[in-house]
């Protein structure tokens, strides 16, 4: 039946059923991953974040949340260009962060 | 001369005709493995390369002076140029003039591959010769020059200070076996000869050992020992030279009609790069040089250990070093044999497997594209670092409007990457497909020069990007012509000291040099750094290291900055938007882009 307006599916995110373990493997080969800050100077200078909305700031929270759609597609349009490195307050090497995670499995496992 | 025996055999010669013909073996078989690694098209390449009379003189030519009289290493340091071209040169005459003696005295006995090395000992002097007088004197002489390195040899190896090394090779454990042969075989070689020089002649050498040794030594019992300890010596050295650095010694002569041939690396371990690997001749002169080796703990980064690494194949430690590596190339550009440190980094990056692959091509560039479409002119991209940046713009904006060129910005809102910082981390699939899409707007404006503010964008331009008819230009060159032209009029201030920075993409990456430093001349007087040029010192901020941290990277930039600013210049100057901000950071003086300082001065 059609009402003329539609109902948006929920974009609730459970914590409990979140499966963390690749942000988990990440914050362990990467551990600067957890001195993130949230500041979002990577999403403003970003390059590929006109096309994919990618940044880094994103891309961790997502993890978190267990948003991994939105995490493959963000990580799919990063050119490392290395711009977020260059304007991290934290140093954070922004590069060798997002090259570990497209190593990474769903399971956290690296790939071979 | 005649011959003391009429065999023309001793026991003592077995050992080093097994080293020879282990060797030989060894070094055949590799060599053809090397060829067949290369793929169909560069083995063509280099076997027709082998029957062409232009590339057989550069073989030779490039041979004898590198391998024999090792010139490179002359020009760098020469204490280690004489050290080296002592023992090759010197060693290399011994065997000719050995070779020489058995055709003019012993014709008969030239099939036997082992009398030349052992002549002394087979032959009596029966009269004196001119003839003969002149090739002892020679082999003397030679003796000599090559005992005479190996004493700076040993020098070196417990006081590299003395040479000019800071930091030397630490040794593996058959390196040292083949080292301490080495030493041994050539004061053995003396001994021996001396010991036989009243039955078969010497010269100013021998022939005074000989008689010293006979004041308190009456008999001959010590001859055959002697010549014993000389060829198991040289046996040792040449069962370890396969496993050893000294491997260099027959891979550098297939390297060099390789590298002439212009055969690339194409495969991380096999072929081309497998033989640069083995032509390291673990010297140890990209420690020095290396940037990362001002923090201790990176010295073991450097390419040498890449190298002795891939030989052993020791995977955790390969994946570690070419992360690590900043690529400025540096090593290269020291290396003495011309091993590709970052070339043979990238290619084991490319070998990685990814679980998740970028993919540009759903992007859709057609703002990009509309916004310059048929503009014509001069097309400028600043890239992205130029966009951080944002002064460099400006300034260069300016400077081409003051100049009066027909110019437009490609990426006024910010574009895509080019694609070299992909590449460097060695995802070169993804990268053409990104250089398809700047293409595509490149060619739809249709200019007919593409100017670069970046160094890292510009080699890329430069060597990937199929722009037939455009002219891809960097910045300080663009500018340096146009104030040849007389477009741009510089006031020259007197008394400002400027230092130009040579970044690694435009110096030893593109091979511009001259051009930034001329440009700068007009607006004041040049410094020069205490390395510059091709030695110039990375500012440690490189796109090209995937694992350094920021951390790691800073005493890198300071070390850097002291080099450039030895000459107590006024403003640091460099020709890249990435070298600006990773100096800005830590410099004690303005740190400026070369479109800014002449903009200032306009």
């Amino acid at each position: 039946m059609d009402f003329g307006f539609k109902l948006s599916p929920s974009s609730a995110v459970n914590l409990d059923t979140v499966d963390h373990r690749r942000f988990d493997r990440l914050a362990q080969l990467v551990p600067d991953a957890l001195t993130c800050i949230g500041c979002g100077s990577c999403s403003a200078t970003c390059t590929a974040s006109a096309w994919t909305g990618m940044s880094v700031r994103k891309v961790l929270l997502g993890l978190q949340r267990g948003q991994d759609a939105e995490v493959d597609k963000m990580l799919s349009g990063c050119m490392l260009c290395g711009k977020c490195t260059m304007v991290c307050p934290r140093g954070i090497n922004t590069r060798q962060l997002i090259l570990t995670l497209c190593r990474l499995d769903k399971k956290g496992e690296m790939v071979r | 001369m005649r011959e003391r025996f009429a065999s023309g055999f001793d026991p003592f010669v077995i050992p080093f005709v097994i080293g020879m013909a282990f060797v030989l073996g060894y070094c055949l078989i590799a060599m053809i493995r090397v060829i067949c690694q290369l793929p169909k098209a560069d083995r063509k390449r280099f076997l027709l390369s082998l029957i062409t009379p232009k590339y057989i003189w550069m073989n030779l030519r490039d041979i004898f002076l590198n391998c024999l009289i090792h010139v490179k290493l002359w020009k760098r340091n020469k204490v280690l140029g004489y050290m080296h071209s002592s023992i090759a040169f010197g060693w290399f005459m011994l065997i000719v003039l050995g070779h020489l003696e058995v055709m003019l005295f012993v014709p008969e006995r030239i099939h036997l591959f082992y009398y030349p090395i052992f002549f002394n000992y087979f032959v009596a002097e029966t009269e004196q010769t001119l003839q003969g007088a002149l090739l002892m004197f020679l082999m003397d002489f030679f003796l000599l020059m090559v005992l005479s390195g190996i004493l700076i040899a040993i020098i070196k190896r417990f006081a590299s200070r003395i040479v000019g090394m800071r930091r030397t090779t630490r040794l593996s454990a058959l390196d040292r076996v083949g080292l301490y042969s080495l030493w041994a075989i050539f004061p053995l070689r003396l001994l021996a000869e001396s010991f036989t020089a009243h039955i078969s002649g010497g010269s100013f050498m021998t022939i005074p050992a000989n008689w010293l040794f006979r004041q308190f030594l009456g008999n001959d019992l010590n001859a055959l020992p002697t010549w014993w300890a000389y060829s198991i010596a040289l046996c040792i050295f040449m069962c370890v030279l396969p496993f050893t650095r000294y491997m260099h010694i027959p891979a550098e002569m297939l390297l060099i009609p390789m590298r002439n041939a212009g055969i690339k690396i194409r495969h991380p371990r096999k072929g081309f790069a497998l033989l640069e690997v083995y032509s390291c001749p673990g010297c140890g002169v990209c420690i020095d040089a290396c940037p990362m080796s001002v923090r201790k703990t990176n010295c073991k980064d450097a390419t040498v250990y890449l190298n002795r690494q891939l030989r052993r194949g020791n995977e955790r430690r390969i994946a570690e070093i070419s992360d690590k590596c900043l690529l400025c190339g540096k090593c290269s550009a020291v290396c003495q044999v011309g091993v590709q440190g970052p070339e043979l980094r990238v290619a084991q990056r490319e070998r990685r497997k990814f679980a998740l692959t970028p993919s540009y091509t759903g992007m859709d560039v057609q703002p990009l594209t509309a916004a310059v479409a048929g503009k014509g002119g001069v097309l400028y991209f600043a890239g992205c670092m130029t966009q951080l940046t944002p002064s460099i713009r400006r300034a260069t904006a300016s400077l081409l409007d003051k100049a009066g060129v027909r110019w437009h910005l490609m990426d006024p809102d910010g574009g895509l990457c080019c694609g070299r910082p992909l590449m460097m981390a060695g995802r070169s699939e993804q990268a053409r497909e990104l250089i398809a899409k700047n293409l595509e707007i490149i060619r739809a404006s249709g200019c007919d020069t593409l100017l670069l503010s970046c160094p890292i964008c510009y080699k890329v331009f430069k060597e990937e990007y199929p722009l037939e008819g455009v002219r891809v230009v960097h910045h300080s060159v663009f500018f340096q012509e146009l104030i040849a032209a007389g477009k741009l009029s510089v006031t020259h201030e007197d008394g400002l000291r400027l230092v130009w920075h040579d970044p690694c993409e435009l110096g030893r990456g593109c091979g511009i040099y001259e051009q930034p430093r001329q440009a700068l001349a007009t607006a004041g007087e040049i410094v020069e750094a205490g390395m510059h040029h091709a030695e110039s010192i990375c500012c440690g901020g490189s796109l090209g290291s995937l694992t350094l941290s920021y951390e790691q990277r800073q005493p890198m930039t300071q070390n850097a900055l002291d080099n450039l600013t030895v000459a107590d210049p006024d403003q640091i100057v460099t020709g890249c938007p990435l070298c600006l901000a990773t100096f800005v950071r830590m410099a004690d003086r303005p740190v400026r882009d070369l479109a800014e300082v002449l903009d200032e001065h306009c």
